[in-house]
């Protein structure tokens, strides 16, 4: 899809050195709310309980993440920006970045490594159970970011395998839901976002059956050949 | 008509032998603390402390406080679930600045002999204010300790003579959208409405606290003045009331409301009880890394276990 019209073409089709550039900015603008925490540990602003504040701003940066990720097939066939694609394997791991940090505070400065509470914890609680399952639904996405991964898994079986992330959304919105006490308007706005983000998939891809169908019945003989290899 | 009789108190008012001892340790530290008071070597809570024997006069020392390291004012003071003010435990401290402390008058009504209203400044001179030092445990796994100023609610309570068929007083908090715009949103069920059995109501431990750390109590603390029952779930602690009613039937309170299978109307700190979502076992004491056990009734199971004797606290949560 050419983009729209009233994109500049430099920006519509840069040039290798405008991507790394672009590609750099964003490396280091995601590493940004990490740095935040941090910078707001080191002047003890995390408030009365600084574990809960980082253990909530990880987990709310790694939906952030998931949620920006999801979004760049969006934006990338709504403005025709096909290099956005380029931006999403690190846009994803990011998420990972933050799902794994987020897991670690739990470990690490939650729980200190008390295993019997921590299995007890995931085996017991929903939300802490979903907030596990989602990141363990995470590391073969990450494990599989490569390229060399995507190769040796083959187009088709690496996209059928990431397409996993669209449940690891719902799974670690779920994760928040259930955690939040009862005003339910934050996970609720995460979740609605996220309805939109699978919803215009969803319809595209509706589209895409509806115009191959109709495309089917345009043409009988092909239509015929098919079924017939079928 | 006849005058309600307390429960039989006999037990809670012989002063158990740990807490006799603790009165000890007191009264030890307060010696050690005005010598550091006099060598200038003082922290925040002992300089806050000083304040309020200004501010309130004469403050009564209680055999029932703790002599736990306390949690430190501004901890205190901005952390606060006030969903009234907002859902996130730092806003309260900005937006319930807006609420209007006077006037303000508190109804005693339902199962009594003399409803009244009473004005807050009379309520203040009931009794002889108290500093209460007590832990606070919060149903989300989080605890303070905090030097509370009060008086025993008994006292207040008592000022309208409940009759015998009172069994249960609920407390109503302000619920003024205007004051509150947080209440807009329907979160729990407004005005919060929280309960007691009339012998937990009058037990020597709970208090209605007017201020803390030798401060009036801010705003974001329940201003002007609030429930403590430092055996249950903070959430029990009704903040800003404004009505205080005698029933006969047990009240249903905004968080049974909300759900029903998370928050019983009893709430009583108990680690073997696990809250649904979450494990009641242990706790983060603020400002501690590790977290520490819960105890059974926050620690005062031995001035409220006998309240509970021969109850199902497993099905009574």
């Amino acid at each position: 899809m050419a983009a729209a019209a009233w994109i500049p073409r430099r920006i519509a089709a840069p040039g290798a050195g405008m991507l790394t550039a672009v590609k750099c900015l964003v490396f280091a603008a995601c590493l940004l709310p990490l740095a935040d925490l941090l910078w707001a540990a080191w002047r003890d602003d995390l408030g009365a309980n600084p574990i809960e504040a980082i253990t909530r701003g990880l987990g709310t940066w790694t939906l952030n993440f998931l949620l920006i990720t999801l979004s760049v097939t969006p934006l990338r066939k709504l403005s025709g920006l096909d290099w956005l694609v380029r931006l999403r394997r690190m846009l994803g791991l990011y998420a990972f970045f933050y799902a794994s940090l987020h897991l670690l505070t739990y470990l690490w400065l939650d729980q200190f490594f008390d295993w019997a509470a921590i299995v007890k914890d995931i085996a017991k609680r929903p939300f802490v159970t979903a907030g596990f399952l989602a990141w363990l639904m995470l590391v073969p996405l990450a494990a599989t970011s490569t390229q060399a991964m995507m190769r040796r898994l083959g187009g088709r079986r690496w996209q059928r395998l990431h397409r996993s992330v669209y449940a690891i959304g719902v799974v670690a919105v779920l994760h928040y839901w259930w955690l939040v006490k009862k005003d339910v308007t934050l996970p609720f706005t995460y979740a609605l976002i996220l309805g939109a983000l699978l919803a215009w998939r969803a319809v595209r891809r509706q589209d895409r059956g509806g115009r191959a169908n109709a495309a089917l019945v345009r043409t009988p003989g092909v239509a015929m050949a098919k079924s017939g290899a079928e | 008509m006849p005058r309600y009789t307390p429960p039989s108190h006999a037990a809670s008012e012989i002063t158990p032998r740990a807490l006799f001892d603790s009165r000890r340790a007191f009264i030890r530290s307060a010696g050690l603390g005005s010598i550091a008071l006099a060598a200038g070597a003082l922290g925040l809570g002992r300089a806050a402390s000083a304040l309020a024997a200004q501010k309130f006069g004469a403050l009564e020392r209680s055999p029932f406080s703790t002599d736990e390291k306390q949690t430190p004012y501004k901890d205190v003071t901005n952390y606060n679930n006030f969903y009234e003010f907002g859902t996130d435990k730092r806003e309260p401290a900005q937006s319930a600045q807006s609420l209007r402390l006077r006037p303000w008058t508190v109804t005693l009504d339902g199962l009594v002999a003399r409803p009244r209203t009473l004005d807050i400044d009379s309520i203040l001179r009931l009794a002889p204010l108290e500093e209460r030092i007590y832990r606070m445990r919060c149903v989300e796994g989080w605890s303070m300790v905090v030097p509370w100023l009060g008086i025993p609610l008994a006292a207040l309570l008592k000022q309208v003579e409940p009759l015998g068929s009172a069994r249960y007083v609920e407390f109503q908090s302000l619920h003024d959208p205007a004051q509150m715009p947080a209440t807009r949103l329907r979160v729990l069920d407004w005005p919060y409405t929280e309960g007691l059995r009339l012998d937990e109501a009058m037990h020597p431990l709970t208090i209605m606290a007017l201020g803390l750390y030798g401060e009036e109590l801010p705003r974001q603390n329940g201003a002007p003045l609030r429930l403590v029952v430092p055996w249950k779930y903070g959430y029990k602690g009704a903040k800003s009331i404004v009505r205080i009613r005698f029933v006969e039937r047990e009240p249903a309170t905004s968080w049974m409301r909300a759900g029903p299978s998370e928050y019983g109307f009893y709430s009583n700190v108990n680690p073997g009880v696990d809250h649904p979502r979450w494990s009641q076992a242990t706790e983060r004491r603020l400002g501690e890394f590790l977290k520490r056990k819960t105890l059974m009734f926050n620690g005062y199971a031995e001035q409220v276990g006998q309240l509970y004797a021969g109850m199902d606290l497993r099905r009574n949560f």
